[in-house]
């Protein structure tokens, strides 16, 4: 069945038809062209798909475009300010290396986006836990701790540096 | 995906009564993790999906504060449960469970209920509430009944449910004085994947602080269906708990666990494992009987 949907999507109000059985996935990238959305597994699995609903990071592969009607989308395209900014978590993302082919990226950012949104200073452990439904096969996910991490701490750079000398001095 | 209509009912007989009149052709979908992903693969095709989100109801736990109930709406998502002060200082057994559900995108989505009604042998939310002995409240045409979760479950994939009835609630009668309760999953990692095997123990302490009075355990991938170890139950009850009781009561548990060989793990391990974290959790249970809250940290 095809029915009309409104919703907030990156700030715009946003009114059109979708089909009942369209993932929201689907709508964002084949009818709205926000390819920046990625599709991996496409069963919840890997996060590529992630967006934020409501403040809440869900995996738009199993999410229904209907479900969305009224509520408030944010994609990777909604994060930079309107002037081209990006947001400090995607500036953190490529001044630590937290990017390499970039697929997981939007999805990984927007969970941190979100975590943050929740817990201003997360410890690593909180932030694995934030970002376990994100699978990464480039960077081995050191960097993109790091990149959460200096984005909600930027001050404890040095402290850091120090943890990491004495990790490999234990060696 | 094959093309379905979409319903919103708000209330449960709005939602039984659209099911009836699409009978055959119908299912429910609440936060449809499981749902969405059979129909993706073509195991279930329905022409009209009826949603059990917008049921109008409450949207956390809620504790009866006279009879000291713990009342869950089967439509909460897993997220709330794991982000609810109440269930990490009152029911460490339970948040120790959702919190490892899957992501934080899945436990966003997906509800408690969904994952009763699912029925599958590992399932996480189930074992905790089975120590904790819930009932679970289930809506149909003819009425409410409740029925304690431990005889809700049939078989792989299947429960007590008939066509058309909704689990509406889950019941959790009040804790005795004393309790502390854990739940591990154990898996080759925590988030994504399930577990090899799951157990849920819950202990009750006399006012020695060592004295077991009331026992739970509840094992999940150890039989076609959650299930208890109630041989090991028993023997704790009125024995003080202690390295050699709670190594004693995991090799009576193994012992009961119907475990299987599969792609995660074979029975010998399993029924290894089993011994070695039911004395693991009772541990856990034992120091959190102790603090006045239970606590919350990771087991
Ligand atoms: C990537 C991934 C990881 C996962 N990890 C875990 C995990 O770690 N542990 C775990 O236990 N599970 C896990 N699951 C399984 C699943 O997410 C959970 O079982 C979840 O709780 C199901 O809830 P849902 O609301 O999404 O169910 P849905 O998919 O909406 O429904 C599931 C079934 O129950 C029926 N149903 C739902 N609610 C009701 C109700 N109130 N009354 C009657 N029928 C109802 C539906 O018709 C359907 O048959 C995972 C799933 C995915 C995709
Ligand atoms: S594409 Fe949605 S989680 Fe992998
Ligand atoms: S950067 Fe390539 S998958 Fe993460």
């Amino acid at each position: 069945m095809s029915r009309q949907i409104s919703f907030d999507l990156n700030g715009n109000e946003t009114s059109l038809e979708i089909e009942d059985h369209w993932t929201l996935l689907y709508l964002l990238r084949e009818k709205l062209g926000l390819t920046g959305t990625k599709e991996g597994c496409g069963s919840g699995e890997c996060g590529a798909c992630t967006v934020i609903v409501d403040g809440a990071a869900i995996n738009t592969c199993l999410y229904l475009a209907v479900e969305v009607e009224g509520k408030t989308v944010l994609t990777i395209e909604g994060l930079a300010s309107p002037n081209g900014d990006l947001h400090p978590m995607q500036k953190s993302f490529i001044e630590n290396g937290g990017i390499q082919c970039g697929y997981c990226s939007p999805g990984m950012i927007l969970s941190a986006t979100a975590l943050l949104e929740e817990n201003a200073a997360p410890d690593d452990d909180e932030i694995k836990h934030a970002i376990a439904g994100n699978i990464c096969r480039c960077t081995g996910y050191v960097q993109i701790i790091d990149a959460i991490k200096r984005t909600s701490q930027p001050e404890t750079e040095k402290v850091k540096v120090v943890a990491w000398q004495s990790d490999t001095g234990n060696k | 995906m094959k093309p379905f209509t979409y319903l919103i009912p708000k209330t449960l007989d709005e939602a039984i009564s659209l099911f009836e009149s699409h009978e055959g052709r119908s299912a429910y979908i609440a936060g449809g993790t499981d749902v969405l992903i059979k129909i993706k693969e073509r195991k279930l095709l329905p022409d009209y999906l009826i949603s059990l989100k917008h049921i109008l109801g409450p949207d956390r736990p809620l504790l009866n504060a006279d009879t000291k109930e713990l009342y869950i709406s089967a439509f909460i998502t897993h997220r709330t449960l794991e982000r609810s002060t109440l269930i990490q200082r009152t029911y460490p057994i339970l948040h120790d469970a959702v919190k490892n559900i899957g992501s934080v995108q899945i436990r966003n989505t997906a509800t408690i209920g969904g994952n009763l009604v699912n029925a599958v042998p590992s399932a996480d939310g189930a074992i905790p509430l089975i120590a904790l002995d819930a009932s679970v409240n289930i809506y149909g045409t003819k009425g409410m009944r409740s029925i304690d979760l431990i005889h809700f479950f049939l078989g792989p994939g299947q429960s007590v449910l008939e066509k058309g009835e909704i689990l509406t609630e889950i019941v959790v009668p009040p804790l005795l004085p004393r309790t502390g309760g854990a739940y591990i999953k154990f898996g080759r990692r925590k988030a994504m994947e399930l577990p090899l095997l799951g157990v849920g123990m819950l202990l009750s302490l006399d006012e020695d602080l060592a004295t077991c009075v009331k026992a739970r355990i509840g094992l999940g991938v150890a039989a076609p269906t959650p299930i208890r170890a109630f041989s090991a139950e028993r023997f704790l009850k009125g024995r003080e708990v202690n390295e050699q009781t709670l190594t004693e009561a995991g090799q009576i548990a193994a012992d009961e666990a119907r475990v299987r060989d599969s792609i995660r793990g074979v029975a010998w391990y399993r029924r290894e494992l089993v011994g070695v974290l039911v004395k693991r959790m009772g541990f856990t249970c034992l120091q959190r009987a102790g603090l006045k809250h239970g606590d919350s940290e990771d087991v």
